[in-house]
């Protein structure tokens, strides 16, 4: 499939030999605008980790065959504050995929810096110091990295937390505009409503992914009340993942169930770009 | 004033020598201090200091106080304990305060065992604090060579080494650089130390690494400049310690780290970033 921007084959992510998402499979198309929905600990940010390649799989692979550009934002940044930088040199680090270690930065990089910083509302804030900035400011500071990074496949991993109602509506006006630009564009998010209203398509983990496809029918009732029966906590002697335990699963089967597997309507192949 | 500043360089080969030597360090080891400041790790490069001892007093057992064999001793064992601590913090549960504090304390060990093994006290102190007055051809080439490989490594890899300190998740998922990276620091850490080991031994060489950066971070909020401020706090400290140590037949190493001390205290206090401009001077605030 040429559109196929990620596949996912069986794929495994966890810690300590639990599997923090178990068995996925499916597509992520090109271009696609999907929302990771969730309780805590149902290894939405360990998927996002798992696709960049920070976290390796226990089983299964995910492949990025077209060989896209990928940009991530993560939940808990590793940002260091405390370090004496200014704004637009944190945002100037969206040029590594381009520049590398020692390309040169262009003029036109430059350009392009200042204004991911205007796309984001921060025009003027170029010589700030990062521990002078407010929460908002420096997510905003962080998107306009992801805008510099001008990567095929952008993931975003809870960008609306600790974010005012204003910063939420410029951030969700980006995400479309990179959906707009036919970018795939993945997000953590928790708000139901938000999810809703700005993403067409949507991927229920709960663990096990629950179900994929048109965000109606996959945050429908039924789904959300089977979701939200998951079980938070590992049991330290639950036993082995057997390949066949899953082959042989269906539909009904609470525990291992792969949603997406099954209705037509839920894969996000059958449905109208 | 003449006769005070600038005589004793003049006339004196062996004030030339440290003159020159200690100048060379500050301009490898300051930037070196400044990341090793910026990464929380100014520490690690005390416990890095104290994890060459066994090597180079392997080299001193082996072949007495000559220079190369004590370089490489104390390079391999910088190396040993550089490679294991930060192995051991990337791959286990542990980190690397731990892992690098078990690694220095077995090696510091080690090494008063084995020049304790041959060695007198006298010679222990020239390995713990060096002899800047009498640096031979070989420590000065030494030095230089050191200090050339670091501003070179420094300079290729420092959009990463930045990356690494400010955002490292960031640099893990646009580069595999991330890891070597880390190493290499190491490296440049370990390196720089065995250098000033000839000159100020392995306990203050650490001083002259973290002491001009940890000053520096109080006149500036920029990385790169705080690299320069730092050199210019190194060299200023190297030529008042040397002279205060002429003047005043006092201790070389230990007068040279009590004058980066010095401009660290003033600094602390009225730096740009400092107790009086951040504390006491504003009283007054801008409108909204």
């Amino acid at each position: 499939m040429a559109d196929a921007c990620l596949r996912f084959h069986d794929l495994t992510l966890g810690y300590n030999s639990h599997p923090a998402v178990h068995h996925l499979n499916g597509t992520v198309r090109t271009g696609s605008l999907t929302a990771i929905v969730g309780a805590n600990g149902s290894g939405k940010s360990t998927l996002m980790k798992g696709i960049v390649g920070v976290l390796k799989p226990m089983a299964g692979s995910c492949i990025n065959a077209s060989g896209a550009r990928i940009a991530y934002l993560p939940q808990q940044s590793e940002l260091d504050r405390s370090f004496p930088t200014r704004v637009i040199d944190l945002v100037t680090l969206g040029l590594w995929p381009r520049r590398g270690l020692l390309g040169r930065h262009t003029r036109e990089d430059r350009d392009k810096v200042v204004s991911a910083l205007k796309a984001v509302g921060l025009e003027g804030f170029e010589n700030r110091a990062l521990d002078t900035l407010s929460g908002g400011q420096l997510q905003r500071t962080l998107f306009a990295r992801v805008l510099v990074q001008d990567a095929d496949l952008i993931l975003l991993d809870e960008p609306f937390n600790a974010v005012d109602a204003r910063t939420v509506g410029d951030l969700i006006e980006l995400i479309k505009h990179w959906h707009a630009e036919a970018r795939t564009v993945m997000v953590v998010a928790h708000d139901l409503d938000l999810v809703r209203t700005h993403f067409p398509e949507a991927l229920l983990l709960a663990r096990q992914p629950i179900a994929w496809g048109d965000t109606r029918e996959a945050l429908s009732t039924k789904n959300m009340m089977r979701a939200r029966r998951f079980d938070e906590a590992w049991h330290e002697d639950a036993p082995w993942c057997e390949p066949e335990d899953h082959q042989h699963d269906h539909a009904g089967h609470d525990h291992h169930g792969h949603h997406v597997e099954e209705p037509a309507s839920q894969r996000p192949d059958s449905q109208v770009a | 004033m003449y006769d005070f500043l600038i005589a004793p360089f003049v006339e004196f080969g062996f004030m030339q020598r440290a003159l020159a030597g200690s100048l060379l360090l500050s301009l490898g080891a300051c930037p070196v201090g400044v990341f090793l400041m910026l990464r929380r790790m100014s520490l690690t490069g005390d416990a890095m200091a104290h994890a060459i001892l066994p090597g180079a007093a392997a080299g001193f057992l082996l072949f007495g106080l000559q220079i190369v064999p004590m370089t490489i001793g104390g390079l391999v064992a910088g190396a040993i304990v550089a490679i294991g601590a930060g192995a051991i913090s990337r791959f286990t549960v542990q980190r690397e305060d731990a892992s690098m504090a078990a690694f220095y304390l077995i090696s510091l060990a080690l090494g008063v065992l084995i020049v304790s093994l041959r060695g007198s006290s006298v010679d222990l102190m020239h390995v713990l604090f060096g002899t800047v007055l009498a640096l031979s051809n070989d420590a000065l080439t030494l030095i230089a060579l050191i200090s050339a490989i670091t501003l070179v490594v420094l300079a290729i890899f420092w959009r990463a080494v930045v990356a690494e300190c400010l955002d490292p998740l960031f640099l893990r998922s646009v580069s595999r650089l991330g890891p070597p990276v880390h190493f290499i620091f190491l490296g440049l850490v370990v390196l720089n130390l065995v250098g000033g080991f000839q000159a100020l031994g392995t306990l203050l060489s650490v001083g002259l690494m973290i002491l001009p950066a940890a000053a520096a971070r109080f006149w500036t909020a920029r990385v790169g400049p705080m690299c320069a401020i730092a050199v210019v706090i190194g060299i200023a400290s190297c030529v008042a310690g040397l002279l205060m140590s002429y003047h005043a037949a006092l201790p070389s190493g230990p007068a040279i780290i009590l004058s980066a001390g010095a401009i660290y205290l003033l600094s602390t206090i009225f730096g740009t970033r400092g107790i009086f401009n951040t504390r006491v001077r504003h009283h007054r605030h801008r409108t909204a």
